[in-house]
């Protein structure tokens, strides 16, 4: 999706400053867009006439909104990042007792719909087993949960590609079998997890949208909350997801390089 | 560890060792005495067993039975039933020994330096400035003291294997193990490590090498082992083993090299 944006910037200079100010032109062209759909909107043969300023007045709830779900994100992406890595670690063991439930729990995750599970944590898991959670609980919950299914196995992935000489050379020298895993395995697994682990909070960011089915006030719920009150749905889920837009793309421009900076070191 | 002097003078035995890949019986009951400060070549056609005796030696495969002793260290293996000694007791095990990979297996997110002293600082916890004073003095030793900050994958294989050598004795092993250490090394690269073996050979380290160096096991080694199909052949010094084997079955092994060498130098003792 940032393909396109990536190539015009990756020609010419790699420093930092020239790939912030990329963004930002990214950005503001976005913005200048939306302004010019703005101003020429009232021609259009739908004769709608855009009025975003309806919006400032809304400005503290839609900040909140933010607030609450990039604070939400990082709660499920540290979370996640941890059940990932002692599920990821722990499929590595050779016992089947350990493997087995693992397994289930991670494609029990990874083949059902988030919505479904927030929906269900929320409703019928208190209903087994007499819990009451709330919204935000059940919500932390599942989403560090279903994040934490594709975080284990990209850990996994990362650490059973690195090169079986590389463990026997380490054992060879007398390490310990933790420090096989701190000291050669990880540092060198870690380097190839990073894109993948990036790409998942990315979409763990975006997850986070679902909460509003919960009543979480997260951006998009507040979002929704505007547009009834002021009946204007087009402005405010156009601004819903420029600012969704100005979050992510910044990060994934940083994921690409991330990414392409492994490459470039390694050809 | 640490506590120990000169420890580089420690005998090896090995008695009635054996180990099985499912039904593939790789090594069928080997027993073996090497002295201390001797150099061993053992040679043998793919598949004879020799570079899954060296990996046992180390218990990076554990064997089926048998007992190995290395130093004053012995362990006893029992079949399926054995329970392997605890990875602490284990990992000091392997510490006595140095093992030299095909593969060379430097851990490519250190460089040559940090390659050298990993095991000091990590096993022995040696303080780091007494380990990398240790380190550039090993590097020096292997030719190759510019070249402590280079990453892996700017070292040649010749420098790789080199460096791997070096990373080996850092941990001052009692018995160097070379598993093919120049096998896969380009032919003119092999030179340098060999150069680096030889001059191993001659501080009196023990080492045990599985080779196809021929003409190296002959100039190097006290003694050669002949495998074959997960038995010792033959054992004794270079010049019965190779230059006058006792077995046909060596007779024919090294009558190929032998060959080839009637070509090279016409010196060479003709095998029929």
């Amino acid at each position: 999706m940032t393909k396109p944006f990536f190539q015009v910037h990756r020609v010419p200079n790699r420093q930092g400053l020239g790939k912030l100010a990329q963004v930002l032109i990214g950005v503001c062209l976005l913005v200048g867009a939306v302004a010019l759909i703005r101003k020429f909107g009232g021609s259009t043969s739908a004769g709608y006439v855009w009025d975003f300023q309806a919006l400032w007045k809304y400005r503290s709830l839609l900040l909140s909104g933010l607030a609450y779900t990039l604070v939400f994100t990082v709660i499920c992406i540290v979370l996640g990042l941890f059940v990932g890595l002692v599920t990821g670690l722990g499929r590595l063991s050779s016992n089947p007792l350990v493997v087995a439930p693992l397994r289930a729990y991670i494609e029990l995750f990874r083949c059902t719909p988030v919505l479904v599970q927030l929906v269900w944590f929320y409703y019928a898991l208190p209903v087994l087993t007499g819990i009451e959670l709330s919204a935000v609980t059940a919500a932390t919950l599942c989403l560090a949960l279903y994040g934490g299914a594709f975080y284990s196995e990209i850990i996994r992935g990362g650490i059973i590609s690195v090169d079986v000489g590389q463990v026997e050379a380490a054992k060879a020298i007398g390490m310990r079998p933790h420090q096989v895993m701190l000291r050669v395995v990880l540092p060198q697994a870690f380097k190839k997890m990073v894109p993948p682990l990036m790409n998942q909070s990315i979409m763990q960011l975006k997850n986070t949208s679902l909460l509003s089915v919960l009543a979480v006030p997260d951006l998009l719920y507040q979002g929704q909350v505007i547009a009834h009150e002021i009946y204007r749905p087009l402005e405010t889920y156009t601004f819903i997801a420029i600012a969704y837009f100005a979050v992510l793309l910044p990060v994934t421009v940083w994921a690409k390089r991330l990414e392409f900076g492994d490459y470039d070191r390694e050809a | 560890m640490t506590g120990k002097p000169e420890m580089s003078n420690a005998r090896i035995s090995i008695r009635g060792l054996r180990k099985a890949f499912g039904d593939h019986v790789v090594l069928k009951d080997i027993s073996l005495q090497i002295e201390a400060g001797e150099v061993v070549a053992l040679i043998g056609p793919s598949g004879s067993g020799k570079s899954t005796l060296l990996r046992c030696l180390n218990l990076l495969t554990v064997p089926d039975a048998g007992e190995i002793t290395v130093g004053d260290f012995t362990l006893a293996f029992q079949g399926k039933s054995t329970h392997l000694p605890g990875e602490r007791k284990l990992a000091r095990f392997r510490a006595q020994t140095g093992m030299v990979f095909q593969h060379f297996n430097l851990f490519t997110h250190m460089t040559a330096l940090q390659n050298v002293m990993e095991g000091p600082v990590t096993v022995l916890k040696t303080p780091r400035a007494q380990a990398e004073q240790q380190a550039r003095a090993l590097l020096q030793k292997v030719g190759l003291a510019d070249r402590a900050d280079y990453a892996p994958d700017k070292l040649s294989g010749g420098q790789k294997q080199r460096v791997a050598i070096a990373r080996a004795l850092a941990m001052q092993p009692s018995v160097m193990l070379f598993d093919e250490a120049t096998s896969a090394l380009d032919p003119e690269l092999v030179g340098e490590v060999l150069s680096v073996i030889k001059a191993l050979a001659r501080e009196g380290m023990t080492m045990i090498l599985v080779t196809h160096e021929i003409a190296f096991a002959r100039e190097v080694a006290d003694q050669v082992i002949f495998m074959r199909d997960g038995l010792v052949v033959e054992m004794g010094p270079p010049s019965q083993v190779i230059d006058n084997p006792q077995n046909d079955a060596t007779r024919v092994f090294v009558g190929r090299f032998q060959a080839s060498l009637v070509q090279a130098q016409a010196s060479a003792d003709p095998a029929t």
